[in-house]
């Protein structure tokens, strides 16, 4: 069953003090995310990806359509839903301990069982013995895999991942997809995860959503089957079939963009 | 509001945070990124023990080797103090040796004189110092959570601000009389404007993807400004408060060579006027090495405040 749904929504944004008409981020955006699915979602920079995740999450509202969580519209941000950001967004004030709990705390868990729930959540992302860190403590990698485990914590349904591994170095980069898969099956969430990487939407998702530029919509939907996920899947000669695939469907779109930006520029400049 | 963050790096005011080793340290958690996350766990635990037992190791050398570049400078002074009216190079009635200078603050702290006046002055600083605090840290954090407000205010505050507080001494004067009323309020007055800009700033400050974080899991404006907004705006209004400590100190002394019977200010004055020169240094001596501990003693409490704070 449809677990998120995405029904013809448009997002517009009013231009501040200027007479030109709202900046249309999204327009006519339909898509179903099915319950228990990872699905990854690329687009050209630009296209209202994160717009999209913001909607989702409940963080803004659509102009027009609506998306629903369960059959039931969003009305405004929710622990059913947790989002992981790329620059983190971890307290620097509170440890890492004390970060995963303040999901637990807007929920009203019992203290005892907060700290419980943060270390076995810690513990979860490979991050035991390092409860007691401050963030600035931590490398960039072990920082957001303590913004995994704070969203996982609060046990939402859906985790929105807002192109999470995109400031990391490669090799942090891949052995935390590895992870994120493990703990997406240790944990059966539905995930919703943006990247501008190809490699890293085929190499995650079960289905990659493909987005044109702006204003965004679904362009295709791709679905990904690998017989086996064992073993170095980018070495996979379907894995490089999947990688063309999308590659052909953003070309034109990562051209479109540019020609975009370039107006934009020489309008304004 | 930049000049308020500026303010922050005035000379001698270096915090650890500043200090190279850590910035080392930084370079060394990012090096640790790039050789390989894959056992972060491991790595990452015992490459954090040894440093910090480099740190420990360097931290009782590299502070000894501190403390003796941040006094030369001062012992020196202190010898030319010394030795300079002496040789007869400077008017030795004008400015006696450091010596005479010791032994009439020992007279005066013995006599009883000292410590009258230093209390005095200690009693109005601290007055006014407190009030400002307990007036303008919530009037700050109104101000700043309340945009407009904010907006409304800024340039007033600012106008307020760069208006020296020795300038409206006379109005306080006038309306108040040249009372103990008077010197508090004029030391109310100076303490408010780094108290007040600073809380405001560090309120309108906050990184907004950890309020966008905050409030994507569900808090509400109360709990959002409870564990998001205030502890992060804890640190900017710390450095306000340290700047009015050392603010409450300095105004008040011009406050009491204006008008008054009592404090390190007249004390100054006082002696300078009866030609009772040393014990005139005795009293700068006091008001400066006071201002110097009262300083130490607020970079303190704001370092246990913002341990967090890395940049």
């Amino acid at each position: 069953m449809s677990k998120i749904g995405i029904r013809s929504v448009t997002k517009t944004f009013q231009v501040r003090d200027s007479g030109e008409p709202p900046f249309t981020a999204l327009s006519g955006v339909d898509l179903e995310v099915r319950e228990g699915e990872f699905l990854t979602l690329v687009g050209p920079s630009g296209c209202g990806k994160s717009t999209l995740l913001d909607l989702v999450a409940g963080l803004t509202h659509p102009t027009a359509g609506e998306i629903l969580i369960d059959g039931a519209p969003v009305t405004g941000p929710g622990l059913d839903r947790g989002i992981v950001f790329q620059q983190y967004a971890l307290f620097p004030w509170r440890t890492a301990q004390a970060n995963v709990e303040f999901g637990l705390e807007a929920k009203a868990v019992p203290r005892k069982e907060r700290a419980h729930r943060a270390r076995d959540h810690l513990a979860l992302v490979g991050l035991s013995g390092f409860e007691d860190r401050y963030p600035h403590e931590l490398s960039g990698g072990m920082r957001q895999r303590v913004a995994i485990a704070r969203s996982l914590a609060f046990d939402p349904d859906v985790l929105l991942m807002d192109e999470p591994f995109a400031a990391l170095d490669a090799q942090t980069r891949e052995s935390l997809q590895e992870e994120l898969v493990r703990v997406w099956q240790h944990t059966g969430k539905t995930v919703v995860f943006i990247t501008h990487g190809i490699d890293e939407a085929v190499y995650l998702g079960q289905r990659i959503a493909v987005m044109t530029s702006r204003p965004g919509r679904i362009k295709e939907v791709v679905e990904v089957a690998f017989d086996s996920r064992e073993g170095d899947l980018r070495a996979d000669p379907v894995f490089g079939e999947y990688r063309h695939h999308v590659w052909k469907l953003l070309r034109d779109e990562v051209a479109a963009a540019q020609i975009q930006e370039r107006t934009v520029v020489t309008s304004h400049g | 509001m930049a000049d308020s963050r500026q303010d922050t790096a005035l000379a001698g005011d270096l915090h650890w945070y500043d200090l190279p080793d850590d910035e080392a340290q930084a370079d060394g958690a990012h090096d640790g990124t790039a050789a390989g996350e894959a056992r972060a766990g491991e790595r990452g635990g015992a490459a954090g023990g040894s440093r910090a037992g480099k740190r420990h190791g360097s931290a009782v050398g590299g502070r000894i080797r501190r403390a003796a570049v941040n006094s030369t400078a001062i012992l020196l002074l202190l010898a030319a103090w010394e030795t300079l009216p002496m040789l007869g190079v400077v008017d030795r009635v004008f400015v006696p040796p450091l010596s005479d200078d010791l032994v009439a603050w020992y007279d005066l702290l013995i006599s009883g004189e000292l410590p009258e006046h230093l209390q005095a002055s200690l009693a109005r600083s601290l007055a006014g110092f407190g009030l400002a605090i307990l007036l303008t840290i919530p009037l700050g954090l109104l101000i700043g959570w309340y945009r407009p407000v904010a907006d409304f205010l800024t340039p007033l505050l600012e106008l307020f601000r760069n208006t020296s507080a020795v300038a409206l001494l006379p109005v306080f004067t006038l309306i108040l009389g040249i009372g103990e009323t008077t010197k508090i309020t004029f030391v109310l007055y100076a303490c408010s404007w780094p108290i007040l800009l600073n809380t405001i700033s560090g309120v309108r400050t906050v990184e907004p993807l950890l309020i966008k974080s905050a409030r994507s899991m569900g808090l509400g404006p109360f709990r959002l400004f409870q564990k998001v907004i205030l502890p992060a705006a804890v640190p900017t209004i710390f450095t306000g408060v340290r700047l009015a400590g050392a603010y409450s100190i300095l105004v008040l002394l011009f406050a009491e060579m204006v008008g008054a019977k009592a404090g390190l200010g007249y004390l100054i004055l006082d002696t300078q006027s009866s030609f009772r020169i040393p014990d005139m240094y005795a009293g700068i001596i006091t008001i400066s090495v006071l201002g110097l501990l009262f300083n130490l003693l607020l970079v303190a409490v704001e370092r246990r405040f913002s341990t967090w704070r890395t940049t």
